[in-house]
């Protein structure tokens, strides 16, 4: 009976702190219908016939700042560098894990190293060498997203493999694999579920970062979030208006994909910080 | 033998990641730290300085100490309300509660919004809410402050929340159904066993706290940019500004990233050091 009224009470508790957490958004979403002018003084105010513009915001919002170029961007360099990360990194984690030298276990710290050290410390270092090296380009970010991404994948690839017998490696050798069967036909399988972990928290990075693209391709390429920092930086006074719709556009391809692997983002969330 | 034939392999399993891990991150810092003791416009011209850099970031204005001040005093005040606000949540979101699912969803949601987005809703709340009383947010360093604390909670809290649910659904229901039947009450349960039993999760989650509140930046720049006068930037803002706002200066920022490095280096490996030393005890 005490149990029920408590968790009446929690059920109570956890649906007003649920309002209050979905209501920043559903903010924005409302002043993304208003004219902009109507934004600043009410934005807690629904829409009515006189400050109801329509799609007008999403429309001028997606033409000042590139928006769709920035979302076809936004989409290529995540998909292909946590690809990139992903087949890689699962490698050279299994190897340094295997192969026991000197050199592999300072590979090994310097990567684990490279997780706590802020990005300002290498940012403009690295965007000069990105520069002479010709990387400042959707392709070659790509290769600097491998090496900035390496430092957890390795960790948490290796945290895993660590707990693979090697039982079934040597089976798969002897039965005629080489050391590349053996890596992705034996071992790869295995570390899926990591595989999936490592790919989101990548996912959830490279999606959402400001700062390296921007120092990196800014200049030629936008991202999302360079679109819509533009948006608000290099362009006078702000119209609320369109910005209010680029956050909205923003958020949706973030909610799409929470929705479709929720299970999985939840789970790699909660089984990457076991192992951390 | 078998070691040899995986050896073979090292150009197709490692190179790629090496090249990309040495040009990304090795080479960079290591020019940063060599460059910090250096005055310099690119990186060709570099003149060797000693620690005059190290001076300057403290002696030609206050802004680095001030924005270390206030970066410490965020991260304190988030650190502690996001952690206490995860936990008693997972607390709740553990018991047979309906609608849990649905709710450890909506909680979590946030934090997939990058930090540049999350720093402009918050901007239009936070300002609806003072135009009632003639205040935006840059009138006043304490709206920003505040405003940064509750953005940082906003975005942190479902993270830790999944942490600390994973913590304690770990926990065994025979030490819990034991700690009932010998009378323990639910305060008991919560220090002597729930606590206890979740400092893993505690480690972690101090840990992510910390280092995402002390390296804000994204957040940062759009909700206030450090307005007014620079009163609200955090470190790694006073960073950026002092590398590509002022001219002649770019020593004195990487001077200012190196220390930056070191604090926060020093402050995460101390807290896991504690906090890991607490798991081992119990």
């Amino acid at each position: 009976m005490k149990e029920r009224f408590f968790n009446t009470l929690y059920f109570f508790i956890l649906l007003i702190l649920s309002v209050l957490f979905i209501f920043p958004v559903f903010v924005v979403v409302i002043n993304s219908l208003k004219f902009k002018f109507s934004i600043a003084t009410a934005p807690f105010v629904l829409p009515n016939a006189d400050t109801f513009s329509g799609i007008e915001n999403y429309t001028t919002g997606i033409e000042t700042t590139g928006f769709l170029s920035a979302l076809g961007w936004s989409l290529f360099i995540t998909v292909f560098s946590v690809g990139v990360i992903i087949v890689f990194t699962s490698m050279t984690a299994w190897y340094i894990t295997r192969v026991k030298s000197l050199f592999n276990s300072l590979l090994y710290y310097a990567l684990v190293f490279s997780m706590i050290v802020p990005f300002q410390m290498v940012m403009f270092t690295m965007s000069k060498v990105a520069n002479v090296l010709r990387l400042d380009n959707p392709l070659g970010i790509i290769l600097i997203y491998l090496g900035f991404g390496a430092g957890l994948s390795v960790f948490m690839f290796s945290g895993f493999i660590k707990t693979v017998p090697r039982t079934i490696e040597e089976a798969a050798t002897i039965d005629g694999c080489n050391t590349f069967q053996v890596f992705w036909l034996v071992v790869f399988p295995v570390l899926k579920p990591t595989a999936i972990t490592v790919a989101i928290l990548n996912t959830m990075w490279i999606w959402n970062d400001y700062l390296l693209p921007y120092l990196v391709i800014g200049k030629d390429y936008k991202t999302i979030p360079i679109a819509v920092q533009y948006l608000k930086g290099g362009y006078g006074s702000v119209d609320m208006g369109a910005l209010m719709a680029m956050l909205v556009l923003s958020i949706i391809p973030v909610v799409v994909f929470y929705l479709l692997c929720q299970k999985y983002i939840i789970k790699g969330v909660a089984s990457g910080a076991v192992k951390g | 033998m078998k070691i040899n034939q995986y050896r073979r392999y090292f150009p197709i399993f490692v190179a790629p990641c090496l090249v990309a891990f040495l040009i990304a991150f090795v080479i960079p810092f290591v020019m940063g730290l060599f460059l910090s003791f250096t005055e310099f416009r690119t990186v060709s011209n570099a003149q060797f300085v000693g620690i005059e850099n190290y001076i300057r970031a403290f002696s030609d204005d206050s802004g680095f100490l001030e924005s270390l001040w206030f970066t410490v005093k965020f991260a304190i005040i988030s650190v502690i309300t996001i952690n206490v606000f995860a936990f008693f949540l997972a607390l709740i979101l553990t018991k047979s509660v309906p609608g849990t699912k649905l709710f450890r969803t909506v909680f979590f949601m946030p934090n997939l919004i990058g930090g540049i987005v999350l720093g402009y809703i918050w901007q239009v709340i936070i300002n609806g809410v003072l135009y009632n009383f003639n205040y935006s947010i840059t009138s006043d360093p304490t709206f920003g402050f505040w405003g940064l604390v509750i953005l940082m909670n906003w975005q942190m809290i479902g993270y830790m929340m999944i942490i600390y649910i994973a913590g304690i659904q770990n926990i065994s229901t025979d030490i819990l159904e034991a700690a009932k039947v010998d009378g323990a009450g639910g305060f008991v349960t919560l220090t002597k066993i729930i606590i206890p039993s979740v400092m893993p999760s505690i480690t972690i989650c101090l840990f992510l706290t910390i280092t995402n509140s002390f390296k804000l930046f994204d957040q940062n720049l759009a909700l206030t940019a450090g307005a007014p006068a620079n009163r609200t930037q955090m470190v790694a803002l006073n960073i950026y500004e002092t590398f590509y706002s002022r001219n002649g200066y770019e020593g004195v920022g990487q001077a200012k990233a190196v220390m930056f490095f070191v604090i926060v280096a020093v402050i995460a490996l101390a807290q896991l050091y504690l906090t890991r030393r607490k798991e081992v005890e119990n």
